[in-house]
């Protein structure tokens, strides 16, 4: 068997806030799917097969919501998939949805993930107590936290990195029209002084809880070469999952994201990611995942991280620049947050990333993580066909 | 032929009413898993890629998934996916990913513990969440307008349905693993009072615990791994509108398109496992697929003999598999069902190969 060329050749995205109480999940999921497909070229008889992800159904109380949305998302009399993999499904959407074209067996297929936190309650969907299970008595915040710290005493990294990394992103935020927070202000000093909320996590360094959806329109090659506009190639896609709890686990550098990233360059050809990669948008719902998941990724030695954030190499104009989009930690709609890294990947390859592209970007790396660590997706998207 | 690719294994837990374990499967999954990978001599490092099936809302917490994986021992870690929905799709999903030439061997399961919950009002949920589900209609009485829509076209009656229930019934005394089985007449489950009209208690598939497991394997591990394989020479799945009125509900046109594209023009199969949960569903999808009356349906008893949810569909394939694996049928058809009343459909064709 051998495997077909993919790219993608739109994606789009909604505006995303706190609750956005003018559309239905249909209408916001339409919102992001539109733009998609205008982006792309593509009209709904292009479609073949619609894949949907998303994060646990009760954060809208709907028990599998792409039954009802079918009409919304083009679906009737087509294929549809749904995939749910926690924080890490919006990156495996993409993901499957690119095996589709792979393997052969469809021309065009649209990847679409949604969260609409405001139909529900998170706090609550993650707060019940299943019998047998010990309860976390945690949010995902005092949850990371403890890998938080424990990341600071293994690599000596000075206090003030995980501020870097929410000045950074809020500032590339307010670059992005779709950004749910626009902090153009903000500076180090006002990050330190934000309310500690899970020590060493501040309020300034968490990831806000929005409405939003994303879309991308995955082709195979001849449909590639007939897009109007530029596409991203997928150069290479990996996915990795490890056990929740058990001895030995490390939580703060998950041998599933080493493993995953190991098999991601291997496939991609890349050996040295930190040189061949020019854009990376990195799953960073709290400020201090940046510097844990540069080293996760192999971008860096284990414990030398925070050094790139340090220097400034992870800013736009940098040596790898980071979530130039704004990232987790500007909009964090949680099941299409993994879809929009790898959308925003997509998006700098293509040159359609706006006030956010990275100049000359050609080869981008979208990656998403979800539950505790335990589950990673990630690809790489390329400006070319051969590299 | 090379980029052929077979079911090479299938487990199953009992379907039964309820069991003591935890809504995340581990219990149930665990001896599956070995029986299965004893069965095709593979280890859990041998595995290329893994996907499953299930559902959150079911198991009554988030993540489910996640700690269902503690039955497999995933470290080093594996390369996984999940759908939240039948484990048939999980299926569907492997099969692409072998597909695509990265792995050559996946395995698919899926679990669910209705016993957990009150099911009917659970599935109420699937519905349009805006102008539907705040109403409450259960499934069972969904299936209920469905079959009396039938009823009413003449496209079948009640003594049909009651026939159906009485052959599935009897078929599963050879089912060790089903939860209902025994000799009826149609009289005597015509004579019983009906649970949603025209549904009958017998009408409608019971509440089950229970769990799956398949192995995929490409053609060239295949052989390997199974004396007869049960090569997947096509398959294809279909959703309709999420709005029951805008809907055909006496008939089955995903199921039919599934269909047209899974058997790809040769209609003839040996027999064939129907995901119907409901009695007059089997004659719906039958109907749909176009099998002839020749056609040997659900051998296996089929859901109304034990519907675990979630597995039910991937039980269906893994069924009819078995029946190739066994040399008992050279051409087989699965089907697998998710949403309301057959909203979302799944075909697996099927064929053993002597040569």
């Amino acid at each position: 068997m051998s495997k077909q060329r993919a790219a993608v050749i739109g994606t789009g995205q909604t505006k995303h806030t706190t609750k956005r109480l003018d559309v239905s999940m249909a209408g916001l999921c339409r919102e992001a799917i539109d733009r998609a497909l205008a982006d792309a070229g593509v009209d709904w008889p292009d479609i073949d097969a619609v894949v949907l992800g998303k994060a646990p159904d009760l954060f809208e109380g709907v028990m599998m919501p792409e039954l009802a949305l079918a009409d919304a998302l083009g679906a009737p009399g087509k294929p549809l998939l749904r995939v749910h993999t926690a924080g890490s499904v919006g990156g495996s959407t993409a993901n499957v949805a690119a095996s589709l074209v792979q393997a052969g067996v469809h021309r065009r297929v649209l990847a679409v993930a949604f969260e609409k936190q405001s139909e529900s309650n998170a706090m609550w969907a993650l707060s019940i107590a299943p019998p047998f299970t010990m309860p976390v008595g945690a949010g995902a915040g005092g949850y990371f936290a403890p890998h938080v710290r424990s990341y600071i005493r293994r690599s000596g990294a000075p206090d003030h990195i995980g501020a870097l990394v929410a000045v950074k992103d809020r500032r590339n935020g307010a670059r992005n029209p779709y950004a749910h927070l626009h902090q153009p202000d903000i500076t180090v000093d006002s990050v330190l002084s934000s309310t500690m909320l899970w020590d060493p996590i501040r309020y300034d360094e968490t990831c806000p809880s929005s409405d939003g959806a994303a879309a991308l329109v995955l082709a195979d090659e001849a449909a590639a070469d007939a897009a109007r506009q530029p596409v991203a190639w997928l150069r290479a896609t990996a996915m990795r999952t490890e056990p929740t709890t058990f001895a030995g686990r490390d939580q703060v550098n998950p041998q599933a994201g080493r493993d995953a990233a190991a098999a991601l360059w291997t496939s991609a050809g890349i050996r040295d990611p930190l040189a061949e990669v020019d854009v990376a948008e990195i799953y960073v719902p709290f400020s201090w995942f940046e510097p844990m998941w540069l080293e996760n990724l192999g971008f860096t030695e284990q414990g030398n991280g925070w050094r790139i954030t340090e220097s400034g190499d992870t800013e736009l104009g940098g040596r790898l620049p980071v979530n130039p989009s704004g990232g987790v930690l500007s909009s964090n709609p949680i099941g299409a947050s993994g879809l929009l890294r790898f959308a925003e990947a997509a998006s700098q390859v293509m040159g359609r990333a706006g006030d956010c592209q990275v100049d000359g970007a050609r080869t981008a790396l979208g990656h998403a993580y979800g539950g505790g660590s335990q589950y990673f997706a990630m690809w790489v998207t390329s400006a070319t066909k051969e590299w | 032929m090379t980029d052929d690719i077979a079911v090479v294994g299938f487990a199953q837990a009992p379907n039964v009413r309820r069991t003591h374990g935890t809504t995340n499967g581990v219990e149930m999954l665990v001896p599956v898993f070995k029986e299965l990978l004893d069965g095709t001599g593979l280890s859990v490092a041998d595995i290329g890629f893994w996907c499953s099936g299930s559902s959150d809302y079911l198991a009554g917490r988030a993540f489910s998934f996640i700690a269902a994986v503690d039955a497999i021992g995933a470290f080093p870690p594996i390369n996984e996916s999940h759908v939240e929905a039948d484990a048939a799709w999980a299926l569907y999903e492997a099969w692409v990913k072998i597909r695509t030439g990265e792995v050559d061997t996946a395995l698919v399961y899926g679990f669910g513990k209705s016993s957990a919950s009150e099911l009917r009002r659970i599935l109420s949920l699937q519905l349009d969440p805006y102008t539907v589900a705040p109403l409450w209609p259960d499934s069972v009485s969904i299936a209920g307008l469905q079959a009396r829509l039938g009823i009413e076209s003449g496209a079948w009656s009640q003594a049909e349905m009651a026939s159906v229930v009485a052959r599935g019934r009897a078929a599963a005394k050879h089912n060790p693993y089903a939860q209902l089985a025994g000799e009826y007449t149609v009289a005597e489950l015509l004579a019983e009072p009906h649970l949603a009209d025209p549904l009958r208690k017998h009408d409608c598939a019971p509440i089950t615990d229970g769990a799956a497991a398949i192995v995929l394997a490409s053609a060239s591990r295949a052989p390997e791994l199974c004396a007869r394989p049960a090569w997947i020479t096509g398959m294809a799945h279909r959703v309709e509108s999420g709005q029951l009125g805008a809907r055909e509900l006496a008939r089955s046109p995903s199921t039919a398109t599934a269909a047209e594209v899974a058997l790809g023009g040769r209609s003839g199969v040996d027999m064939a496992e129907l995901h119907a949960p409901f009695s007059h569903q089997e004659l719906l999808l039958r109907q749909a697929i176009g099998l002839s009356e020749r056609v040997t349906v659900n051998p296996s008893g089929g859901a109304l003999c034990g519907n675990p949810m979630f597995s039910a569909g991937l039980e269906r394939i893994g069924q009819a598999a078995a029946r190739v694996h066994s040399g008992a049928a050279d051409r087989v058809l699965a089907h697998a069902t998710s949403g309301p009343v057959l909203q979302q459909n799944l075909v697996c064709v099927m064929e053993g190969r002597d040569s």
